[in-house]
């Protein structure tokens, strides 16, 4: 069972009180770009085996969306933070390194 | 004007805890990011409470001011002041963006008592109960509904919204079965 911590009301909330919303950190590419890079950023999405980087949404709670960084094979929690966030904090990529040292980045 | 209803009428159910569906009761959905200037006398002026901190509820007699999320509260008083509730809020937030709305007939309000009446909602929800401190309010579900609760006077008060409060109502009943205690 993955049971992720919503950082705007700090309840310990459970899977099926959440709601998933895919990748995090997406960089989006509207008018004016590519065809490719606008093909990318619609439907290209990583899928990986180990630490990912999501978005969820505490839906039966305080309805806010965060982030998570998780691993995909074990259920690690390796943090969670805002929203509002353009990239990891850097105590939670230090936590990702220290246990993943292969870790290539969230990018 | 026509007299308010409360979703069931009253519907009571005696098992292992007493069940009860209470209301109408008065409740305001008030929506400001924390900091606005003049909240803390919005919440004061409909209901008498300080601003409630991170998850918790503050009572003062029959009204009580509960944090939802970071930019939400529920505001709850007696049914027939929210008129005059949404006036004092709507001066005190004069200026400020916000959002103030009379949801009382948008809820049903259930009451659960009896020794064992943390029991009946334990199988309902995704909640840590013995970790459920007093006067926090909780946010979660109810089987398969949206659910707002909180432990009072020996027993828990249950929000959900009108809509599903016969569904509420029929879980209750069932999770309080005589002879299902946990």
């Amino acid at each position: 069972m993955l049971i992720l911590e919503c950082p705007y009301c700090g309840v310990k909330a459970e899977e099926t009180e959440l709601s998933p919303g895919g990748e995090a950190h997406l960089k989006r590419f509207g008018p004016g770009s590519s065809d490719d890079e606008f093909e990318a950023y619609m439907f290209a999405r990583k899928n990986p085996k180990g630490v990912h980087c999501e978005r969820w949404r505490h839906a039966y709670g305080c309805g806010k969306w965060f982030l998570a960084a998780r691993c995909t094979a074990t259920l690690e929690v390796f943090g969670t933070y805002l929203a509002q966030t353009a990239e990891p904090p850097a105590e939670i990529v230090e936590k990702i390194k220290a246990k993943r040292p292969e870790w290539k980045g969230y990018s | 004007m026509s007299d308010p209803v409360s979703a069931l009428g009253g519907a009571t159910f005696e098992g292992f805890a007493s069940v009860r569906e209470i209301g109408p009761l008065g409740m305001i959905t008030l929506r400001a990011k924390a900091g606005t200037a003049g909240l803390e006398a919005a919440v004061h002026a409909a209901t008498g409470c300080a601003l409630p901190a991170q998850r918790r509820i503050v009572r003062q007699g029959d009204r009580a001011a509960g944090w939802m999320s970071p930019d939400e509260f529920l505001l709850i008083l007696p049914y027939g002041d929210v008129a005059a509730a949404l006036a004092g809020i709507a001066q005190a937030l004069q200026g400020q963006h916000h959002l103030a709305v009379d949801v009382s007939d948008a809820r049903a309000v259930f009451r659960i008592e009896g020794a064992k009446a943390d029991q009946v909602l334990r199988k309902l929800s995704p909640v840590d109960f013995d970790r459920l401190e007093p006067g926090e309010l909780r946010r979660s579900r109810a089987a398969q509904v949206a659910a707002a609760f909180w432990a009072e006077d020996g027993g828990f008060t249950l929000v959900c919204f009108r809509s599903v409060a016969a569904y509420v109502m029929g879980l209750l009943s069932t999770s309080a079965q005589p002879g299902s205690e946990l």
